[in-house]
């Protein structure tokens, strides 16, 4: 009896430890990405004061839509032909509350503009950048150049094969049982967390745009252009971030997804030597065949 | 002046002798018309038919759109389907929707016999059958229709197939007849409005289609040019755009939306219009603010012009660029809100009843006002860079466009459909279609939001499995809404063909201002062959 209710009980905080980690694992999960129906609170300073600034502005804008939508609802309501509602045909004209719906909502679009003002400055601020990347878009596909300290890392990122097969017309894939759908690549882009990451964007091709949620960075990757952008992931959010290319750019667009490996700054360099190892071998089995 | 010339002139024609005053037979009456009536009818019948066309396209993106994965179609025909989905929605179906409502409603509201230019009229119309009929022959092309989006962005749009000269004549076309429509316009409110309508006295109508009009002047001609420029980029190898050349092509996104942000007012403006005319004739009570309308009326067609930048804070623009266009794309929501405002005081007070027309109006008021707000949330810009290129803009355009100004075109046809055809349409039925309408209008868009939101690029055929629920519940709506359109085609035809009677004023007890209500219905041939009595 009395194993089998201490093995119960086990069982039962076994239970729950799972359910607890599972949620656990949810919540981190969801954390970094949005919601579903919502803009993602993402992981840099920038996506949080975007994600602030968007919910203030939505409930500016729901606080609004009360008072308007009931002014019009209670009009609906109470004044019906149907129920006996005699018009006033006097008013036609007042300039005083035609001044007040006047100035109250220039006072509202400053103190929204504010804060926006405020966020444009912070946002177009590319000094003290710690590592460049150079990102080319192409039909349909990304470059990646390593500058500074990463120097002469290139790759192309690609939409991984997986994806690429189930998303055939008539592929007979079911696209639920392909991991990461559509926001998978062969070689993600790898960065630094708590580092100032600065990207220069331009096209080979036709116009792309370079967009992860989660990092709140978008920005259109023009030919004949360099663009900037940069973003700052928080230490201790390392992770795998997923984006899509979000300009128009062929009949491939929906297929040139952004993947991004943040890892904490000293796994970054250990990636950083293997890679330049890597890149090292080709070349002296070069040498060598030569 | 030209008023009191009318006035003589009326005079001489009292016992009105009609030379041409009733319609040629046969075919003869539609491909040579000059008769506003006539024109309208054509100009509105068209448009009904782009609407199923486009809406046609629609169907086939939500189709694909159901469930993730490729099933239908391939994603270059995904493409030609958004891209031509815009280009006739825009320029087929509301833009001459509300050229034949000008049509049939200037001359009868100024109490003017007809429009001052018939001959541009016809012209301007029949201009339109070939337009579209190239721009829809494109996809039989090899290369298929374009594809690049109705924007045409280049380098894109210029990887266009054999369709590319005739997409662009197509839209030069479109361009040609929307400006002579504008001067038509202009010319028959500024020289043939009755003797004592002054300016202000006009109806709302008229004003919002006047300054329509100075805006379709001002801003077709840029379109003209810029795909010209494309024409010549592609063809005789100029670099405007290409960037290899020397050429610019963030340059194509200003001068495109230096035409493509009044267009969108374009759009809205009439139907600002139309909701002044139907709110006040069933609330019993005269329009609340009627100058400050007009000016609010006149603010948004003067911001129009100073906000393009708007489109593309994210093609990496200047600071002080994008304070500037975010602020004055705020200002927008000034002169927008007194408009909002004064129909709901125009509301207040009043003495409601719900006919069709006053749904549709009052649908419009609430769902445009919701395309205001995000719109609103669109124009700060570091938030824009999250929605920017997200379903989150294409739910805030559809807003304002479907139960924007296809509701506002819906809500004046409804109004003045039985002025018309003398007949009485189905109650029943035009509200069946308001209700069907407006629930699905709500289910196919307002998910889009929350699409956009979580992150969904806006034109892509295919997307990654999170965004599934919605998609399809925006999927269902579509269809939903798609159908229940063919209901306000059996309204319109049955409307036609017969029905109860309508007396001159038509919504009776309501006792609508307006000269229009002065002459029996249907109207006759010629609007007023003497110029009305303005009290």
């Amino acid at each position: 009896m009395r194993v089998d209710k201490s093995l119960r009980g086990v069982a039962g905080l076994r239970g729950v430890v799972g359910i607890v980690a599972a949620l656990g694992a949810a919540a981190a999960a969801r954390a970094n990405t949005s919601n579903g129906y919502n803009l993602p609170i993402g992981v840099t300073d920038m996506s949080k004061a975007i994600y602030g600034l968007h919910m203030e502005v939505f409930w500016i804008c729901v606080g609004i839509a009360v008072v308007v939508f009931g002014a019009m609802i209670y009009s609906l309501v109470k004044f019906r032909k149907s129920q006996g509602a005699i018009p006033d045909t006097t008013m036609v004209h007042s300039t005083k509350v035609e001044v007040i719906w006047t100035v109250i909502p220039v006072v509202i679009l400053v103190v929204m503009a504010i804060p926006a003002a405020d966020l444009i400055l912070k946002m177009e601020d590319m000094r003290n950048s710690e590592l460049s990347i150079r990102v080319t878009g192409y039909q349909w596909k990304w470059q990646y150049q390593y500058m500074d300290a990463a120097e002469g890392i290139n790759f192309f990122s690609t939409l991984a094969q997986d994806s690429n097969f189930a998303r055939e017309l008539h592929s007979g894939i079911d696209p639920k049982t392909v991991p990461n759908y559509l926001l998978d690549v062969d070689k993600p882009l790898v960065i630094p967390s708590g580092t100032k990451v600065r990207l220069l964007l331009t096209s080979q091709d036709v116009i792309h745009a370079w967009w992860v949620p989660d990092f709140g960075a978008k920005r259109s990757v023009i030919p004949g252009f360099v663009n900037e952008l940069w973003f700052n992931v928080e230490p201790g959010k390392e992770g795998i971030y997923r984006g899509q290319c979000a300009a128009l750019c062929g009949r491939d667009h929906g297929f040139m997804p952004i993947v991004v490996d943040v890892r904490t700054p000293d796994a970054f360099k250990q990636w950083v030597i293997e890679q330049k190892a890597a890149a090292q071998l080709p070349r002296a089995a070069q040498v060598l065949s030569n | 002046m030209a008023n009191a010339h009318d006035t003589d002139g009326a005079h001489a024609a009292d016992h009105s002798h009609d030379h041409g005053g009733q319609p040629a037979t046969g075919i003869k009456r539609w491909l040579f018309a000059t008769n506003h009536k006539d024109i309208g009818t054509m100009y509105l019948l068209f448009s009904l038919i782009m609407f199923f066309v486009g809406g046609a396209m629609a169907m086939v993106i939500r189709a694909e759109l159901f469930q993730p994965g490729l099933q239908l179609v391939d994603p270059a025909f995904f493409n030609q389907m958004t891209t031509n989905h815009a280009l006739v929605m825009i320029f087929g179906a509301v833009m001459p929707a509300f050229v034949g409502l000008a049509n049939w409603m200037i001359p009868m509201q100024i109490g003017a016999p007809d429009m001052a230019l018939p001959r541009m009229n016809n012209f301007s119309f029949w201009i339109l059958p070939f337009a579209f009929t190239l721009l829809l022959s494109t996809f039989f092309v090899p290369g298929g229709a374009a594809a690049g989006g109705w924007t045409l962005y280049p380098p894109l749009s210029l990887q266009t197939g054999d369709s590319f000269p005739m997409l662009i004549f197509a839209i030069h076309m479109m361009g040609i007849s929307s400006i002579m429509g504008a001067i038509n316009v202009i010319v028959t409110i500024m020289n043939m409005r009755a003797p004592g309508m002054n300016l202000l006295k006009m109806p709302l109508f008229c004003w919002s289609w006047l300054i329509t009009a100075y805006l379709l002047i001002a801003v077709m001609p840029v379109l003209a040019g810029a795909v010209t420029m494309l024409l010549t980029d592609h063809f005789f190898k100029t670099s405007f755009f290409n960037a290899a050349g020397g050429g610019d092509p963030v340059m194509f996104e200003h001068i495109f939306w230096f035409f493509g942000h009044p267009e969108v007012y374009i759009m809205i403006l009439p139907a600002f219009g139309i909701i002044s005319e139907i709110l006040p004739t069933f609330s019993r009570k005269p329009l609340f603010g009627a100058t400050s309308m007009i000016y609010a009326i006149a603010s948004i067609a003067f911001l129009s012009f100073i906000v393009w930048g708007h489109h593309m804070f994210v093609d990496g623009m200047p600071m002080a660029a994008q304070l500037f266009y975010m602020m004055a794309t705020m200002l927008i929501a000034v002169p927008t809100g007194v408009k909002v405002f004064n129909w709901t005081a125009t509301m207040w007070r009043g003495s409601l009843s719900f006919e069709p027309p006053m749904l549709f109006a009052l649908s419009f008021l609430f769902l445009f006002t919701i395309g205001g707000f995000s719109g609103v949330m669109l124009a700060i810009v570091p938030v824009d860079f999250q929605y920017n290129q997200t379903y989150f803009v294409v739910a805030h355009f559809h807003y304002v466009l479907v139960p924007g100004a296809v509701f506002g075109i819906m809500a004046g046809v409804y109004y003045w459909l039985p002025k018309w055809t003398g007949h009485m349409y189905s109650m029943g039925l035009a509200k069946a279609h308001f209700w069907l309408s407006t629930i699905f209008v709500n289910v196919l868009f307002f998910p889009q939001h929350f699409l956009g939101l979580a992150g969904m690029p806006r034109r892509i055929p295919d997307y990654a499995v999170q965004f599934t629920d919605w998609n399809m519940v925006s999927s269902i709506g579509g269809f939903g809404f798609g159908l229940s359109q063919i209901l306000f085609a059996v309204v319109v035809v049955q409307c036609i063909r017969g029905g109860k009677k309508a007396t001159a004023e038509v919504w009776d007890g309501t006792h609508p201002t307006g000269l229009e209500w002065t002459l029996p219905s249907p109207a006759p041939y010629h609007s007023f062959a003497t110029a009305p009595e303005i009290k």
